[in-house]
């Protein structure tokens, strides 16, 4: 009992706090999404003990709290994946520009020693 | 009579103060028009004010990208203003720039890319046993992808024609780039040869690859390089 209470008053601090960081454009919405998805998830579960018990014994945990945390973990596991996903395209992105700088630079050095 | 090729010398240089005024003279002794671009990795020494001396064309990133990624800038630069030729010659010396019209030979006869190999004749430079066998590990992969022996595909003195400095220009690996770049050319039908050179050991500054880096290297590149095999080619 008590570890379903802890569980949501997390998930809905969790939300919370992304709510307000969305508001005060600190977040973007579509980076909000799978922390959203993640508490929402955990709600569910803390909630609905009946599905709790039907995904342990799916997986095999004997003892269905147990699961939330595997829960959790794999959904920590997939944001931070997501981030690295995102990470790895800006550098990308950063790699670009960083060299289109150098090229654009000289030609406008090579312009204005022309004029 | 045909139009002179267009020849660029590619130098990328981090902190090469030491070595690059040498290596940018040695080039213009050779006497040919070759142009000579200078990508300035945002060096933090006195590479910038040297190189800014010299008279040369000079692209400075606002970052330091790594080799890969200011090789890539210099071919950029070769395929916006139309060269026929670009030659990648290292700032710290190492590659002999008098051998570059060996090179350039060499991609006249139905060569795309033309990589300069210290491994063909055994000539001056000794290289340490770790190196030798990460050459021989590249040689073997090469030899079972691209059913062709390249025998140095860690050296970055090479030369590419037009054809192949425009796929280089949107296609190139960041770190240590010279092995994959490699696979990724031949798996695309470009068609690589390699020629003797020699090399000499490094006088100033430090090479990119230190000892315990080089473990870190050679499972970077096989995993990119094993990767890379998954992808569509590029070309078809």
């Amino acid at each position: 009992m008590r570890i379903q209470i802890f569980t949501v008053l997390v998930a809905v601090a969790l939300l919370l706090v992304i709510f307000q960081l969305v508001r005060k454009n600190k977040l973007l919405e579509q980076y909000s999404l799978l922390w959203i998805a993640s508490a929402v998830l955990l709600i569910v579960l803390a909630l609905w003990r009946d599905l709790q018990t039907w995904m342990s014994n799916l997986i095999g945990i004997y003892y269905p709290p147990s699961a939330l945390f595997l829960i959790a973990i794999v959904c920590g596991m997939v944001i931070a994946l997501h981030f690295s996903v995102v990470i790895s395209n800006l550098r990308e992105q950063n790699h670009l520009l960083a060299q289109e700088m150098a090229l654009l630079k000289e030609k406008i050095e090579k312009l204005n020693s022309e004029s | 009579m045909t139009k002179p090729l267009k020849i660029l010398v590619i130098i990328p240089a981090y902190n090469e103060e030491g070595s690059i005024c040498g290596v940018i003279e040695e080039i213009r002794a050779l006497k040919t028009d070759m142009d000579i671009l200078v990508i300035n990795d945002a060096s933090t020494d006195e590479t910038e004010c040297l190189v800014a001396d010299m008279n040369e064309i000079v692209l400075t990133l606002p970052f330091n990208l790594g080799i890969g990624g200011a090789v890539q800038t210099g071919f950029k630069y070769a395929h916006d203003n139309g060269y026929d030729i670009a030659v990648q010659v290292d700032g710290d010396g190492q590659h002999i720039p008098g051998q570059i019209p060996l090179l350039i030979e060499a991609l006249q006869t139905e060569a795309d890319v033309v990589v300069g190999s210290r491994f063909i004749r055994t000539l001056g430079y000794t290289t340490s046993r770790t190196r030798r066998i990460g050459v021989h590990v590249f040689m073997l992969v090469n030899s079972l992808i691209l059913k062709q022996k390249i025998t140095d595909s860690t050296s970055g003195f090479r030369a590419y024609n037009k054809r192949a400095v425009a796929f280089l220009a949107n296609y190139y690996p960041h770190d240590y780039p010279e092995p994959e770049s490699i696979v990724m050319l031949g798996r695309n039908g470009f068609c690589i040869r390699e020629v003797a050179v020699e090399m000499r050991g490094r006088e100033h500054g430090q090479s990119s690859i230190s000892a315990l880096r080089s473990v870190y290297y050679m499972i970077k590149v096989l995993l990119a390089i094993f990767v890379d095999l998954f992808r569509e080619k590029i070309i078809h």
